[in-house]
């Protein structure tokens, strides 16, 4: 895979499957979690048509907000973007893999968040204020969680690279029931619920200003910007399931562009992200919103859970 | 180029004796005195920048022997490439700074010596120079004071402020016990090796036995840094960085702390390297990470911008300092390679934090400048008012939170590679070292990204807090082109750091205890870290792909949605009639989960306090007080403080004040001498 004409097409798929599959993950989510409340609830596609539906109105901007707040919803979508540029979803290695590691994962989403938070404060509304100060605290103390889960997986296959590390896992299938391995997965399914702004961290359907974190910040988006916001985030969940999956569990994934590997690398990718999906949303139907400043505590478990997993790598051995 | 500096010192000095019955009434000589001082700053910074580019290219090392009658051997200035390193990063920011400082000195004119600023900026700059091309121990301590004195003078330029004064104080005090303790370094490495040029130090026939070397480490990690500024010698920065013209916050912040870990880096892989106990690398590694943690915390509960940025230089000096005590640690199991790439992201970030730390000052001063206050409190929206600080300072909040594609993120990158790599190592303090540090170096990243999200929203945007930031005006060009140039650095030094590594590769192959180059390959703008399995980062593609992709949200938009149609309509205030500015969340409010996710650290007390209630509905006077409380003073220097006034009190009995008591101890002391040591 070194002829730039691939390199272009895959990575194009990939932005393609990424960009658009994130709103059915978000549809399917939903679904489950309206049938645990008893509710027949919209169907699996309603984030499309939401989605649609906002490009097609008008903004709504406030004198008092920047360029800040004008630029931001581009720059959030497109460095969520190149994240899906970068996570290996159906092929592996992922053509672009130098460009960017894990770490650089990280970072980009910390990049998005950071002007996300800045868009809080630019509207002048205390809504926004409060959002992006609870949202920057919890990101603070998720970031250690989330590094020592990621460490794990990196020191196991000796390298930061994502397409590395799935294709080491997969070529070795029993690590992927190695205990330190499943302590990692825990801690990160743990860091993937509070990045996403899932129950029992934030709840993302609330515009209850006592409760609401992500959407705080967001209050003042509407038409196009609140679409681009949202569909950033439902891209931010979907490639997070990407990684929970691929990272712990790389069953099925298309190592050649034959059209059969393609094809059970699609299918498997959809498996395995549907059945997190349907995880978190059984999750959060089940659990109920910790307080504010409770959820330290929880993240300490991941935390604990990840630091486990290591002594638990160093002790037994991949 | 130091003669510039000379020269840009002596200048100004000549003009300002002139001028000295004119200094309350000024006319044209104090601008001339100031154009006149900063250009040859200026000039002569650009000079450093060559000869320190020189000799990183070229490799050969500068060598200047000064003739003198002095006893102490033969002075030399002496620029290898380590120096030339430091060197390269004094004069990139003095060259902006010194720019900056043609239209920021303005605000002095008039009110002012303007001589005496110029003169002290100099010799500022001079001695930082000097401190790193010095090849012997007196020209270097000559130097150190010199910094040390002309910093001392400098914040307290504006002496009629107690505040000003008592930072100042406070630093002097500081920084001697610094000096003292690399007084004694010294001379140890002179008893042992009969000299005190550097040369003879880093003579590896002059090895010193492990014990005294275990001494002259700890000499030098304590007097180095107090300067660096490292916890818990740091309680002098956050008062003088501040107290100081924001021209000088930020060379002091960019800079003169860098000389701190010019000094360790000097000392501990050039003098002591290459055999290392490995408890030396375990201990910086405990003071980097609670210097970035701690310094991180404390900048969160900061609303006063320049302290704010004060307390960030002790997190990143924590930052540097993790790179160094990774490399200490893992040349003392003897893993040279892994030692260069750790050594090499901590110089890395030496680099990148003088950019944007020297950027941030200089954005803190514009706003300084255009407001007349420091307390974030009293800002907001000034993105609409200074529109290119507010741009400039944005792009140094995103670097020093290390978000990609700045140069930040390279650095921190950097030192997890290193880190992660040392993981395998097989040695149990290295294996409980590493993982807690990376969880560390993850925690401070996300904090300091979320100081700055306060830093930079409560200043610049929203709606004005006071009438003060609602009249702001706009910097003049030269301190706005002074801050683009930084912010430009910022960039290369993030999406090329290619430009970087070359010039650092070498130079960390040359130190005897990092002896491997080579552990940063560049391809076609890619940096791959050759010893893991294929870790590699490109930033230079990642920033075009950002901006390639956004395209798609903008192809997006048009094909599904059409034309953007956009309509103003004010914020919404919860259904009253208008937004106020008041209702705005403030930086105390924002920092506040932190306050108590952390209270172990902060201990926060706060007071309330209802004056006048006349009435249950109206409260006309609430006044609300928040502490949070120092741990290092109160359980370090505040004990330390009463042992030595108590003391003192004990010594005070012997001075009585009459000379026949003063005539009697020097007879007693004459004649214990005659019987002991004869």
């Amino acid at each position: 895979m070194s002829d730039v004409p691939a390199i272009v097409l895959l990575s194009l798929l990939q932005l393609l499957l990424v960009l658009a599959s994130a709103p059915l993950i978000s549809g399917i989510i939903g679904k489950t979690k309206a049938r645990f409340q008893n509710r027949q609830g919209a169907g699996i596609l309603q984030p499309y048509f939401d989605l649609a539906k906002l490009l097609r109105k008008e903004v709504v901007v406030s004198p008092v907000a920047s360029w800040v707040f004008r630029s931001t919803p581009y720059l959030v979508f497109a460095s969520t973007l190149v994240i899906a540029l970068l996570v290996p979803t159906v092929v592996v290695p992922v053509p672009l893999d130098w460009v960017g590691d894990i770490i650089t994962v990280i970072y980009l989403f910390a990049l998005g968040r950071f002007f996300v938070a800045l868009v809080g404060l630019d509207t002048g509304s205390a809504f926004g204020g409060l959002g992006a100060s609870r949202e920057m605290s919890i990101a603070s103390i998720i970031e250690p969680a989330m590094m020592l889960a990621i460490f794990t997986a990196a020191v196991t296959a000796g390298s930061t690279n994502l397409s590395v590390i799935v294709a080491t896992l997969s070529s070795t299938p029993a690590s992927m029931l190695n205990p330190a391995h499943l302590l990692a997965f825990s801690g990160l399914f743990i860091v993937t619920m509070a990045e996403t702004g899932r129950i029992p961290v934030d709840n993302p359907d609330t515009h209850l200003e006592l409760t609401m974190i992500h959407e705080a910040m967001i209050l003042e988006y509407s038409g196009r910007y609140l679409a681009f916001i949202e569909w950033s985030s439902q891209m931010k969940l979907a490639i997070f399931l990407a990684l929970l999956s691929n990272m712990f569990f790389p069953v099925g994934m298309a190592t050649t562009l034959a059209p059969w590997a393609l094809f059970v690398g699609c299918a498997a990718f959809f498996a395995k992200v549907i059945v997190l999906a349907a995880i978190v949303a059984v999750v959060e139907s089940t659990n109920a919103k910790l307080r504010l400043f409770r959820v330290p505590e929880l993240l300490m478990v991941a935390f604990i859970l990840s630091l486990l997993a290591l002594i638990l790598y160093f002790i037994v051995g991949a | 180029m130091s003669a510039g500096y000379v020269l840009g010192a002596l200048l100004p000095a000549l003009t300002g004796i002139l001028g000295w019955g004119r200094v309350k009434s000024p006319g044209a000589l104090d601008g001339l005195v100031k154009n006149l001082g900063f250009t040859i700053a200026l000039a002569s910074s650009l000079a450093g920048c060559v000869l320190s580019l020189s000799i990183l290219l070229s490799g050969d090392p500068l060598h200047v022997e000064i003739q003198q009658s002095l006893p102490f051997g033969t002075m030399a200035l002496h620029a290898d490439r380590l120096s030339a390193f430091f060197l390269g990063v004094i004069s990139l920011i003095a060259a902006a700074v010194s720019v900056y400082s043609l239209g920021y000195a303005k605000e002095f004119l008039g009110r002012r010596n303007m001589a005496l600023l110029v003169f002290l900026y100099n010799l500022f700059l001079l001695s930082m120079a000097g401190v790193v091309l010095s090849g012997h121990a007196f020209l270097f301590l000559f130097f150190w004071e010199g910094m040390s004195l002309t910093t001392y003078f400098l914040i307290n330029y504006e002496h009629e402020d107690p505040a000003a004064r008592r930072a100042a104080y406070l630093y002097v005090v500081m920084t001697h016990l610094g000096t003292a303790l690399l007084v004694v370094m010294f001379v140890i490495l002179f008893s042992h090796t009969g000299s005190f040029s550097f040369g003879a130090f880093r003579d590896p026939g002059s090895r010193l036995p492990t014990a005294v070397q275990s001494i002259v480490f700890l000499c030098a990690t304590i007097g180095f840094g107090v300067k660096a500024g490292i916890i818990p010698f740091h309680i002098w920065l956050p008062e003088a960085h501040p107290a100081a013209p924001s021209n000088i916050s930020a060379l002091m912040s960019g800079v003169m702390i860098k000389m701190g870990i010019y000094g360790m880096v000097r000392v501990y892989f050039d003098f002591l390297g290459p055999d290392i106990p490995e408890w030396w690398g375990i201990l910086i590694l405990i003071v980097a990470v609670t210097s970035s943690v701690l310094g991180v915390l404390y900048a969160l509960m900061e609303h006063d911008l320049k302290r704010l940025l004060a307390f960030h230089s002790i997190e990143n000096i924590g930052i540097i300092l993790m790179g160094v005590g990774g490399a200490l640690l893992f040349a003392s199991l003897g893993n040279r390679p892994l030692a260069s790439l750790a050594l090499l992201a901590g110089l890395y970030h030496v680099l990148n934090h003088a950019t944007f730390k020297g950027l941030l000052f200089l954005g803190a001063g514009s706003v300084l400048h255009a407001t007349h206050t420091r307390n974030i409190e009293e800002l907001g929206g000034l993105v609409k008012r200074l529109p290119w600080t507010a741009f400039f300072f944005l792009v140094g909040a995103v670097a020093i939170s290390a978000l990609p594609p700045l140069n930040g993120f390279v650095s921190e990158w950097l030192t997890f590679q290193a880190l992660l790599l040392g993981f395998h190592l097989s040695d149990l303090s290295v294996k409980i070292a590493v993982p807690l540090t990376v969880a560390l170096l993850a925690l401070t990243g996300a904090l300091a990204a979320a100081c700055f999200v306060k830093a930079f929203g409560i200043t610049f945007l929203g709606l004005p807090r006071s009438d003060r930031a609602a009249s702001a005006q706009e910097s003049s060009f030269s301190m706005i082109a002074a801050m683009g140039s930084l912010a430009l650095l910022c960039v290369v030094f993030g999406i090329a750091p290619g430009l970087v590594v070359s010039v650092l590769d070498p130079l960390v192959g040359s130190l005897p205890a990092t002896s491997a180059s080579g552990q940063v390959v560049l391809k076609g703008g890619m940096m791959l870290i050759p010893q893991s399995n294929s870790s590699s980062v490109s930033p230079l593609v990642l920033c075009g792909l950002i901006i390639a992709v956004t395209l798609v949200p903008i192809a997006a938009g048009y094909l599904l949605g059409g034309r953007m149609r956009r309509r103003a309509v004010m914020t919404w205030a919860c259904g009253l009639q208008k937004i106020e500015p008041r209702m705005q969340y403030t930086a105390t409010g924002f920092s506040k989960p932190i306050r108590m996710i952390f209270s172990n650290i902060f201990r926060a007390t706060h007071e309330i306090e209802i004056s006048d209630e006349t009435s249950p509905y109206f409260r006309p006077d609430i006044t609300y007080e928040l502490k949070t409380e120092s741990l290092f003073l109160k359980y370090l220097y505040e004990p330390a403080y009463r042992i030595i006034i108590g003391s003192a009190r004990i010594f005070r009995r012997i001075q009585t004040g009459h000379i026949q008591t003063y005539l009697a101890y020097i007879f007693l002391t004459l004649v214990l001498l005659l019987l002991f040591a004869r």
